[in-house]
């Protein structure tokens, strides 16, 4: 498989969100508005891209046996590190995604990918793996958002479409993430066949 | 066996090793964001829009999430309830006499649309405006349960929540007046 | 020709659904005529906007979306469904707001599961609890019953929120404030449309069991567990309200007679049924009195639909000829 073809498989054919419905918490959680669906994209894909090339780069000095504990342990200890950067260089985004950071390590996607991609792939594949799943979650996560920050409070990446009396409330909280993933689902899977 | 306790041992002090660095690195920078939010907190509730400097004391715990900065304008005083999403973290400034000159919302978990309007709402020019009440004069509590202040529409329970914090704070600035002196410099 | 087979349940012969909607909404008539008396303008307004939001809605979405032979739409269900959504809001509702409303419980609590049949919920109540949580402060301020007009009208505390009142500031005095009860079971009490008249929800509720279109089973076990649960609260705490209030006030009667007896919604066996009511009543009691919501009934309802598919698992009718083992 070539490195454009894994890259294209994550973003559209096994999609995270939409195919594979894998990292719902973070999906349904943060999705909120655009920016903040974005900036959890962005920061998931941070995390899957360094943990897969680390777990590919010394998928052959772990025994079997102990894998999942290793890659756990890799892949938390980029989580906490991201988590630190945040706080630090980027404190406003850090306000709305601070209570879901520390949910990336336990994000399904990062350690399915980790297991049935980076633990048997080469390093190179791996990173345009990590690269295309988490722009698929990151498109996902954003679409979501939008559609949400839009029916919900009128606005697309805090533009006003129109005012946000008219907004339906419903889809800015949980249940409306529910009825918009729903839908989005069927949608994707119209559009696929 | 032992192949797999060196493995994960060996990973375990790397990753250990990697996270220190990187707090050393952010360590600095979180502790500066995190006074800066605190100072131009305090600042924005007790002189509000007015521009100046203010000299702030250090800070004096009342309870566990209650503390108080004295200034030479003014005392501000953290404190926080449960509001209806969760934790409410308020800032609220007062004078001497304890009139309310500002306050702002440090951490809120209200909802969106509804409770987190409690940041506008009460602010001068708000319906439900308490900015310069004095909480010993004023019944601040939302009309429905006798007060004098409009609660936020539809979002009833985070007005209370958030008139408890302003009243939290008011009493921890009257127990601290009270042993006035009996602030951290003493001991 | 192309046939249409509704999902079970199959009711009985001679039956049909168009027959048992239509009945449904011929025993709503004295609940409509006390909420136009109460309500005017307004009422005729909410409601004839809703039954037309709902089956223009219907037709758009079998016709242009699923593309099918558009057959369903006289059988009644959404006319039915926009007449029960209408009773569920104030009479002073922006028709937009009512337009979403008919568009979320056709689309999203109806025809995304395939139609009338496989909706797991009560397409009316989606809809009510869709707009609730979406337009809290329009949804919960109710015109004064006799306010003629529409959109500008006199808004005032419904019985329900000073029943709440009472509860929170603990105090039994609070309800002196309630109407008589005699007032709040013929009517002219502030609320939705469908929540003005007690006694005109109960004549159309005996003519729907006269007329074998529902059982007794659900909205009697309903009022009986609200009123007993109700009627303990009071004797133990004054603050409250007794029966005759709870029964009398805001969407119980509806709910219980024309909301939780839908057929696709609802178990299938008689003692199914009961359960079912049981539990809407234990619910709807609890919400009211301890949860942040005045009103209960159509959480309840949507609650206890969740739960229809495991009672219909467990509670089977024994087969004829069955022996216990």
């Amino acid at each position: 498989m070539s490195n454009i073809k894994v890259l294209l498989n994550g973003i559209v054919k096994e999609n995270p969100t939409f195919v594979l419905l894998l990292g719902m918490c973070p999906t349904l959680g943060t999705t909120s508005s655009a920016i903040n669906g974005m900036s959890m994209g962005l920061a998931t894909m941070a995390v899957l891209i360094c943990s897969n090339v680390v777990i590919s780069a010394i998928k052959n000095l772990i025994p079997d046996a102990v894998r999942i504990p290793s890659f756990i342990v890799v892949i938390a200890s980029f989580v906490t590190a991201l988590q630190m950067l945040m706080q630090a260089f980027v404190p406003d985004i850090y306000a709305t995604l601070g209570l879901f950071i520390p949910l990336i390590v336990v994000n399904c996607i990062i350690l399915g990918r980790a297991e049935a991609f980076a633990s048997k792939n080469g390093v190179v594949a791996s990173a345009f793996d990590g690269i295309g799943m988490g722009l698929g979650f990151t498109i996902a996560l954003t679409i979501l958002g939008a559609v949400r920050e839009l029916l919900g409070s009128g606005r697309v990446f805090n533009f006003e479409v129109y005012p946000e009396d008219y907004g339906m409330l419903m889809f800015v909280l949980a249940p409306g993430a529910f009825i918009v993933l729903g839908y989005l689902l069927a949608i994707f899977n119209k559009v696929k066949e | 066996m032992t192949n797999m306790a060196l493995v994960l041992t060996l990973i375990s002090v790397i990753a250990g090793g990697a996270l220190a660095a990187v707090n050393e690195i952010t360590k600095e920078p979180i502790k500066e964001i995190n006074q800066r939010n605190l100072n131009d907190g305090i600042k924005r509730v007790i002189l509000g829009s007015a521009e100046g400097e203010l000299a702030v004391q250090e800070p004096w715990q009342a309870d566990e999430t209650t503390f108080i900065y004295a200034t030479d304008k003014g005392t501000a005083v953290q404190t926080s309830v449960n509001g209806f999403g969760g934790e409410m973290q308020v800032l609220v400034g007062f004078d001497e006499e304890g009139t309310i000159k500002g306050y702002t919302i440090l951490k809120t978990a209200e909802t969106p649309g509804l409770g987190v309007k409690a940041d506008t709402w009460f602010q001068e020019g708000g319906k439900g405006c308490i900015i310069g009440k004095n909480p010993s004069s004023a019944n601040l509590t939302v009309s429905k349960d006798g007060g004098e202040v409009d609660a936020i529409t539809a979002s009833t329970i985070t007005s209370r929540a958030f008139l408890r914090a302003v009243q939290q704070a008011y009493d921890a600035f009257k127990g601290c007046d009270a042993n006035s002196g009996a602030s951290p410099q003493q001991h | 020709m192309k046939h249409v087979i509704s999902l079970s349940p199959h009711v009985h012969s001679g039956d049909s659904v168009q027959k048992n909607m239509y009945g449904v909404c011929i025993a709503l008539v004295p609940a409509l005529i006390a909420s136009v008396w109460c309500f005017g303008l307004g009422a005729a307004v909410v409601l004839a906007t809703s039954v037309a939001a709902c089956v223009l809605c219907e037709w758009a979405i079998t016709k242009f979306i699923l593309r099918r032979e558009v057959v369903t739409i006289l059988d009644g269900s959404a006319v039915l469904t926009g007449l029960l959504l209408g009773f569920n809001l104030p009479s002073n509702l922006p028709l937009w707001i009512i337009i979403i409303g008919a568009v979320v419980a056709i689309g999203v609590g109806k025809m995304t599961f395939g139609g009338l049949g496989c909706n797991p919920f009560n397409p009316a109540l989606v809809g009510r609890v869709f707009l609730l949580i979406s337009f809290p402060v329009q949804m919960t301020t109710w015109p004064v019953a006799g306010s003629m007009g529409y959109l500008d009208c006199e808004t005032a505390a419904t019985p329900l929120a000073v029943m709440k009142y009472a509860i929170k500031s603990s105090d039994p005095g609070v309800l002196r404030q309630l109407p008589d009860s005699i007032d709040m079971l013929i009517g002219m009490t502030g609320g939705s449309l469908g929540e003005v008249s007690a006694i005109c929800l109960l004549i159309g509720c005996a003519f729907m069991i006269w007329r074998k279109i529902i059982t007794w089973h659900t909205p009697v076990s309903i009022l009986v567990t609200v009123a007993v649960l109700a009627e303990v609260m009071h004797l133990v705490n004054p603050a409250y309200a007794s029966a005759e209030y709870v029964l009398c006030s805001g969407g119980l009667m509806l709910g219980a007679c024309f909301m939780a007896t839908d057929y696709v919604t609802s178990p299938m066996t008689h003692k199914g049924q009961v359960i079912y009511g049981v539990a809407i009543g234990v619910l709807t009691v609890v919400i009211r009195f301890f949860g942040a919501y005045p009103e209960g009934m159509s959480f309840a309802i949507l609650i206890m639909n969740a739960f229809t598919p495991l009672i219909n698992t467990y509670v089977k009718p024994k087969r004829f000829g069955e022996v216990k083992k």
